[in-house]
């Protein structure tokens, strides 16, 4: 049996991907080395803000954002607890502030509801906040989501779509055509989707195309579970903060802090360093949380290519071949981001341009 | 900067204590940190500074441990929380190993780090309980628990008490109940007589430990105590506060009603592995030493170069076996740091062996009586919570795997169980057990990531005071 297409790696990405294009009545089959949405897609911070996202992605982040909150409705009641609530990014310098209204305005721009409010506008709006904040960029268009549930969320649509789900299933190399070297036999399928994360790079060299993404090792933590302290999702300027309280009261300390860790081993230690360095950051923004128990850090591995912009589209070279990754705050960008990929190995045209690589292997060779 | 230690032990129990004084006799520059504020572990517990304990046999062979310790020259850091541990393997790819470093709070409360050429985990065992209707209840609580109110202080757990669960510390605990005048009211033992009679042979080895066995026993009989073999705990019941347990035999048949206001209950203890987990040592699933276990070589050497794991957190073998672990540990150690000759080093671990085999013997019969039951597993009611952290019963547990949770990772993400402040210490077992129902074992089961904190920490001692220019912010994210 010949599959319409092989997806490789069930993250969001390719989850959605995956469905989009059963769904589409494609015969698809959908494998990761692991459990479904257990790397990235299983264990970031579930921030749904356009406050974080790269301007250019803004337009793909509001659709997914409408996309993450009404994701029962096209997931076949599956979800993840996504909450909208308002965001603020703060500003506690005037280095910052500088930089906070740089970015608000780029971000504006690019269709993001965002304006720069007072200190004292923020506080009202976040009763959390610290005195030590000048201003803040607020967007009324935000809101989290509980990331360790997007599995749990995704596979039953998977299966009722058809899609022949294939966890705890290596792939170890695809020969052209394409033929799938795999821990459950060979497989065969006419249209391949990379959609393997940070491994995107070494998946992309089983087809001879060298593409280099880099490896960001982020960190989270969690405390127990405290009476509310806030009520928004609170960042920073520079994009290195990002704090939200769950409804069963845990709060959520991110913002892409580095951990030790690489592709092989995946994220291996927390740093001393960072861990205490992001937590004072978190309290600093919200004093409220000096009362907190820290019960949780861990690791989650994000994709990044040469210019920081998505890696999404056809394989140069290779008929057939697609991919699909490195989106920066892919989480909140994915579910559309598969969306559109689907549409477009579908022969229709994706409602926004998708991301081809030919620029990232053109820099390799220039290289 | 601060001085590297050659060796930093990590829990001040028997094996902990033992390895402890063995290397700093040697001249080596240990330092030994432990949670409780007197060394001792959870055996051979001191008593808070003031109180005056009754002597017995544990306390003077833990007495003597502590002289010898206090002799040795060995550093100690008593009161304090070690929450982080790091370096050894835990470096960026292509990286030489790092010195082990320990993250900590003070007796103070104050955060400190040390750093180490060798770790030497000591750090025991956490009690397993299996749930059962009730056993959330005020007046519930677990047989390690009721040992360390005992011990440390003499103070009764109520006054009408069932024991209940499995292994020696059942009589131990019972004896302790009636010596300090609590009502016994019975004793639960999920081992049939003859699994005790089976034991025999091997506890034959350690004649000292069979006999204080007997001693216990026969205290229980002198006083009346019923004691019911090869019986389980099916319910503890109360609107409030624990009123009676219902007990049943393993075999089913009728359930008989006993008034209570304390139910004390272990189902064996579990191999304490968060720190040797955090270091990614290779693990291996040994249902008779408790559990998951390090991997370890002959001189307690684990897979990671430099860590070596001691006493019962290194598989259960009992108090007695532990310090002759602890120095076996303590001299490969000091082995491998190059402090002493291959000759001196194999006179030195001679004895040694000889005596951890021995007591290794009768404590692992004890240990096999403790393994996880599966049939306790099998017998949780669906309404039962069994993650009491974030309120997870059995069949929410059940939902997930029929959801296709295949991991413990996965599991935990598809029910919450084991997210709360206990990270899966208390639920895991039977969670770990209902899985492997699904996936063939516990071997494909596995165990949930290891990660920082090893315990809760609280934020604001972390914090310390700081400025906010001090923080090390890194570069900004791209726009």
């Amino acid at each position: 049996m010949k599959y319409d297409v092989a997806v490789i790696g069930a993250g969001v990405m390719g989850c959605s991907t995956a469905l989009h294009l059963a769904r589409a009545g494609m015969k698809v089959v959908l494998l990761d080395r692991g459990p479904i949405c257990r790397e990235a897609s299983g264990v970031n911070a579930g921030t749904l803000t356009m406050q974080m996202t790269r301007a250019a992605l803004i337009p793909y982040a509001l659709r997914a954002y409408e996309m993450w909150l009404r994701m029962a409705e096209w997931c076949d009641g599956g979800h993840v607890l996504a909450t909208a609530c308002p965001g603020l990014s703060v500003a506690f310098t005037e280095q910052e502030a500088a930089m906070l209204e740089e970015r608000a305005r780029i971000r504006a721009s690019a269709g993001a509801p965002i304006e720069i409010v007072s200190a004292a506008r923020a506080r009202e709006i976040e009763p959390g906040l610290s005195q030590h904040a000048l201003l803040a960029g607020h967007c009324p268009m935000d809101g989290f989501a509980s990331a360790y549930l997007t599995g749990r969320a995704f596979r039953p649509a998977l299966l009722k779509a058809g899609v022949d789900l294939r966890e705890d299933c290596v792939v170890r190399d695809v020969d052209p055509g394409f033929t799938l070297d795999t821990a459950a036999g060979r497989m065969d399928a006419r249209r391949l989707v990379l959609a393997g994360g940070v491994w995107l790079g070494e998946m992309a060299g089983w087809l001879g195309v060298p593409l280099p993404i880099k490896t960001l090792i982020n960190q989270l933590v969690v405390t127990e579970r405290m009476e509310p302290v806030m009520r928004t999702v609170l960042g920073v300027a520079s994009g290195l903060l990002s704090l939200k309280q769950y409804a069963n009261g845990t709060v959520l300390i991110g913002g892409g802090w580095q951990g030790i860790g690489d592709n092989a081993r995946g994220g291996i230690a927390v740093k001393p360093e960072s861990f205490l360095g992001n937590v004072r950051l978190a309290a600093h923004a919200v004093p409220a949380l000096r009362e907190a128990r820290v019960v949780r850090a861990w690791l989650g591995l994000e994709a990044e290519t040469a210019d920081a912009l998505p890696a999404i589209g056809p394989i140069p070279g290779v008929a057939d071949a697609w991919i699909i990754g490195s989106v920066h705050s892919g989480y909140t960008s994915g579910p559309y981001m598969g969306r559109i990929l689907a549409q477009a190995i579908l022969g229709e045209a994706p409602e926004l341009p998708l991301f081809p690589i030919d620029r990232l292997l053109a820099k390799e060779n220039a290289a | 900067m601060t001085v590297v230690w050659d060796i930093a032990v990590l829990g001040a129990g028997p094996a902990g204590m033992a390895a402890a004084t063995e290397a700093a006799q040697r001249g080596a520059k240990v330092v030994l940190l432990e949670e409780s504020p007197a060394p001792g572990g959870q055996v051979y517990r001191a008593p808070p500074p003031g109180f005056v304990m009754p002597t017995d046999a544990d306390r003077r062979a833990g007495d003597g441990l502590r002289a010898a310790l206090a002799a040795s020259g060995a550093a100690l850091r008593l009161g304090v929380r070690i929450w982080g541990v790091g370096g050894g393997p835990l470096v960026p790819a292509g990286d030489a190993p790092a010195p082990f470093r320990l993250d900590g709070l003070d007796a103070e409360g104050r955060p400190f780090d040390l750093t180490a050429r060798t770790l030497l985990l000591c750090t025991g065992t956490q009690e397993r309980i299996i749930p059962f209707p009730g056993w959330t209840l005020p007046g519930v609580m677990g047989l390690a628990a009721a040992t360390i109110l005992l011990k440390a202080q003499g103070m009764l757990p109520g006054r009408r008490v069932v024991v209940a669960g499995a292994g020696p510390l059942l009589y131990a605990v019972a004896a302790k109940l009636l010596k300090h005048g609590a009502a016994v009211a019975a004793v639960v033992d999920l081992a049939s007589h003859g699994e005790w009679w089976r034991a025999l042979p091997a506890l034959s080895a350690r004649p000292d430990l069979l006999a204080r066995g007997a001693a216990w026993r026969a205290q229980l009989l002198l006083k009346g105590v019923p004691v019911h073999a090869g019986a389980r705990i099916a319910a503890a019941e109360g609107v409030a506060v624990l009123e009676a347990v219902r007990l049943q035999k393993l075999q089913a048949g009728p359930e008989r009603r006993i008034e209570a206001d304390s139910l004390c209950i272990g189902h064996g203890l579990v191999p304490a592995i968060e720190a040797s987990r955090a270091f990614r040592a290779q693990h291996r699933y040994e249902p008779g030493l408790g559990g998951w276990v390090p991997v370890l070589d002959a001189e307690f050497r684990s897979s990671v170069p430099g860590l070596l794991v001691a006493g019962d957190g290194a598989g259960l073998r009992g108090a007695a076996a532990a310090p002759a672990s602890g120095r076996i540990a303590a001299l490969a150690a000091l082995r491998d740091l190059g402090l002493m000759s291959s000759i001196t080093h194999a006179k030195a671990c001679a004895p040694h062996k000889l005596d951890f085999a021995q007591a290794a013997r009768a404590g692992g019969a004890m240990a096999a009586m403790m393994a996880l039951r599966p049939a306790l597993v099998a017998a949780i009611p669906p309404e039962t919570l069994v993650c009491r952290c974030e309120g997870v019963t059995r069949a929410a547990i059940d939902a997930a795997l029929d959801e296709g949770a295949l991991s413990m990772n996965q599991l935990k993400q598809f029910s919450r169980c084991g997210m709360g402040p206990c990270q899966g210490r208390l639920c895991g077992e039977a969670a770990a057990e209902l899985l492997a129902r699904r996936v063939g074992g516990r071997e494909a089961a596995g165990f949930a990531t290891g990660r920082l904190p090893l315990r809760p920490v609280p934020m604001d001692a972390l914090l310390g005071e700081f400025d906010y220019a001090d923080i090390p912010v890194p570069a900004a994210a791209p726009i």
